[in-house]
């Protein structure tokens, strides 16, 4: 969990070990990352940017190994529900 | 037991969230990471994202210590969570690996578990009832 420098612009994080989509990927490789996220599968592995403990850090899914997730995603902050 | 939230927003909207919304209605705010997937493209792998809104919509996902998904829950946006539900069965998953047990449907901790066997066979009937389930 590397501290993020905050920056105007800086890369995305994203997924781990699979293809960029930035990269011109042919439609059918952006197919299989998509479905990717299967029960009784590995998660996904990925990098994000977060705000945590009242600071902005980079988290991944993989340093929580050993622990129980729980991963929601949601549409927006500021949102109603 | 750590959550992750993510959305498309960016950390500083997280921030600024945090400080001026939820922490007005959780006090000190939301004790977990918020995550910033900007471009989808983590709701992607994770098949939860939108690219007409632009958007993840409301995916849950329960992953256990050895990083394998064990739950997925998926809801269009107009519906919020059950937090009832998910901790039911993230104590079902625990109990799963703890004792190998299973858990019929309905099941709530503290209820009777089924233990799989070769006698088992044909007689769930005798130990389990529609009714326990809270369905019927």
């Amino acid at each position: 969990m590397a501290e993020n420098t905050v920056s105007c612009v800086s890369p995305a994080g994203g997924p781990i070990g699979v293809p960029s989509q930035a990269s011109a990927q042919a439609p059918i490789e952006k197919e299989v990352l998509k479905m990717s996220a299967k029960v009784g599968k590995p998660a996904p592995d990925f990098e994000a940017k977060a705000f945590k403990d009242g600071d902005f850090k980079k988290v991944k899914v993989s340093d929580y190994k050993g622990q129980w997730v729980v991963l929601c995603f949601y549409p927006g902050d500021f949102t109603f529900v | 037991m750590e959550v992750l939230s993510i959305s498309v927003d960016s950390q500083f909207s997280h921030k600024i969230w945090q400080e001026e919304e939820l922490s007005k209605m959780l006090p000190g705010g939301v004790p977990y990471p918020m995550l910033s997937d900007s471009g989808g493209m983590i709701g992607s792998a994770y098949g939860v994202y939108d690219e007409e809104a632009g958007v993840n919509i409301r995916g849950r996902f329960i992953i256990d210590p050895d990083g394998i998904i064990q739950a997925m829950e998926i809801l269009t946006p107009p519906v919020g969570r059950n937090v009832d539900e998910l901790f039911r069965q993230v104590l079902a998953f625990q109990h799963v690996r703890a004792t190998g047990e299973v858990m019929p449907s309905g099941w709530q901790p503290g209820k009777p578990t089924l233990k799989p066997s070769k006698d088992l066979v044909g007689k769930v009937w005798q130990v389990w009832k529609p009714e326990m389930s809270k369905l019927i």
